[in-house]
């Protein structure tokens, strides 16, 4: 009885695998909530498709964190991801094969649109933090670990603050949730500004400060080692890095909120022998 | 395997040792599903038994509602509460939303329809004749009532029972309203999917005993009463 059972179990995944075979094969990407929210994996999507019929990309949109772990177990293919630290710890146990810079944009610290602590005065992160610590209004972290949260922590330990206490609040929950929280509470909170101007109409919020060097926001392409689709991430990882994905990348947003929400600037990949 | 063997033994040292941060969690959760309960039961129990013992027209379609909201859509009811609860909403002024109070208000939504449902059934399991002969015999008819619902008693505790399970492994309401807030909001069910989400397995595999035990007591409890009381009615029909 288990014979034929398998027999029959093993028939299907003949039958499955061989009608896949016709359809483009699946390159699984994890990547971050903020390209999700913000509609970017839209827009590049079909033009993918375009250059290369043969794939088909499946994001699974998850925090820097929680995409880099996946990728560890083999469970994706390729990775877009913007937490350095993180990524240079992932090549680093030899989980990558490959790591590229693809594009950056910036983190904006919002806060109500009265902005009580003034924060708008102080031109640098880590000073705004401390001043916010300081008088203990709001402030909603992410909490989950992801490239945001690990920014976050930098962010508060360059102002030497260990932040705690009823003042601040760990949501543990995507950037548009948090958004969501801090402008329902009044609250401050760190974000990339990609998911804070594509909400920005429905939100209370505005930004309180921005240009500091520290908030720059680097996003990467990793290669996963041994990937179940290596060629189909391979392909990818030299697509958005191409000239035509970069062009696509820095018009992405203009429309919209009439400035790009991404400045492209790939560069040639940093194979994992050579490491950093 | 290994995997999940090594995340059920982490899962129980960790609840063995009295972690504080996971014990808040399920200290948090039966506030406020057991806050939510009980609330639905000071509504579900009159409205049921007004619908149960009640004649007047449209009654049938009003148990049909009520029948119907045992399937409400946690999710569709946290949105319900979200907007409700938002700062433009008509109850924003409250400041409840991301608080426990917003949880406890969707968890109620979840459980007074299975309170009501329950007591409905429950009252009319008992027979009338019950309620006619304690008038006959000088009761009040608030204190025939009260005997009508001391005989309908074990059924009712299903009821409490049957609500609570609902709304304890309830997630999408308790995420939307309450938002996971560490310390505040997070209950067994939010901070499961963050916490497989954070790959800290252990943690939500000892959450997810919990959440498995507490369901198991809800649903033993509830065998347990309906065995036993066709046993307990016979003596009153014959």
């Amino acid at each position: 009885m288990r014979r034929i059972l398998s027999s029959v179990i093993v028939n299907l995944i003949i039958i499955a695998s061989a009608s896949c075979s016709a359809e483009p094969r699946e390159i699984v990407l994890t990547s971050t909530t903020s390209t999700e929210d913000s509609g970017l994996f839209e827009t590049l999507a079909p033009v993918f498709s375009r250059a290369y019929p043969d794939y088909r990309v499946r994001v699974i949109a998850v925090g820097s964190g929680e995409a880099l772990r996946l990728a560890a177990r083999g469970d994706a293919d390729a990775v877009l991801t913007h937490s350095p630290r993180a990524e240079e710890a992932f090549m680093a146990a030899g989980h990558g094969e490959s790591r590229r810079p693809v594009m950056y944009n910036d983190f904006v610290i919002v806060g109500p649109t009265d902005d009580p602590a003034d924060v708008c005065g102080f031109p640098d992160a880590p000073s705004a933090l401390a001043c916010i610590a300081e008088h203990h209004l709001l402030f909603i972290s992410r909490g989950d670990d992801s490239g945001t949260h690990a920014r976050e922590q930098e962010l508060w330990s360059a102002a030497g603050v260990e932040p705690g206490g009823e003042w601040y609040r760990e949501a543990g929950q995507g950037m548009g949730a948090v958004l969501m929280m801090a402008s329902e509470r009044r609250a401050y909170t760190l974000s990339d500004r990609g998911t804070y101007l594509s909400m920005r109409d429905r939100l209370d919020l505005e930004v309180a400060v921005e240009g500091d060097p520290r908030l720059r926001n680097q996003y990467s392409v990793i290669v996963v080692r041994d990937a179940l689709n290596g060629d189909g991430a391979r392909a990818f990882a030299d697509w958005i890095a191409s000239d035509r994905a970069q062009a696509v990348i820095g018009e992405f947003g203009v429309e919209r909120f009439g400035r790009p929400l991404f400045t492209p600037n790939a560069a040639p990949s940093d194979p994992a022998s050579v490491g950093r | 395997m290994d995997v999940l063997v090594d995340a059920v033994g982490k899962a129980f040292r960790l609840l063995l040792s009295g972690d504080p941060y996971l014990w808040g969690i399920i200290f948090r959760s039966l506030q406020v599903s057991g806050g939510a309960v009980l609330l639905g039961l000071l509504v579900g129990i009159p409205l049921g038994t007004w619908l149960g013992l009640a004649r007047f027209p449209g009654r049938g379609l009003a148990v049909a509602l009520v029948n119907t909201g045992l399937a409400l859509p946690p999710v569709v009811v946290g949105l319900f509460v979200y907007i409700l609860l938002s700062r433009q909403g008509p109850l924003g002024s409250l400041g409840w939303l991301y608080t426990p109070s917003a949880m406890v208000a969707a968890q109620f939504m979840l459980a007074a329809p299975y309170v009501a449902a329950i007591t409905v059934a429950a009252v009319q399991s008992v027979p009338p004749e019950l309620r006619l002969e304690a008038r006959a015999l000088g009761a009040s008819h608030w204190q025939a009532l009260a005997l009508h619902l001391r005989e309908a008693r074990l059924s009712l505790m299903a009821a409490v029972a049957a609500g609570f399970g609902a709304v304890i492994s309830e997630v999408g309401a308790v995420m939307m309203v309450g938002g996971n807030v560490h310390g505040e909001t997070r209950v067994i069910t939010t901070a499961i999917v963050l916490e497989t989400r954070r790959g800290r397995f252990a943690t939500a595999m000892a959450l997810g005993l919990i959440l498995l035990g507490l369901a198991f007591a809800a649903n033993a409890f509830i065998t347990h009463i309906q065995q036993a009381a066709p046993r307990r009615r016979r003596p009153l029909t014959s």
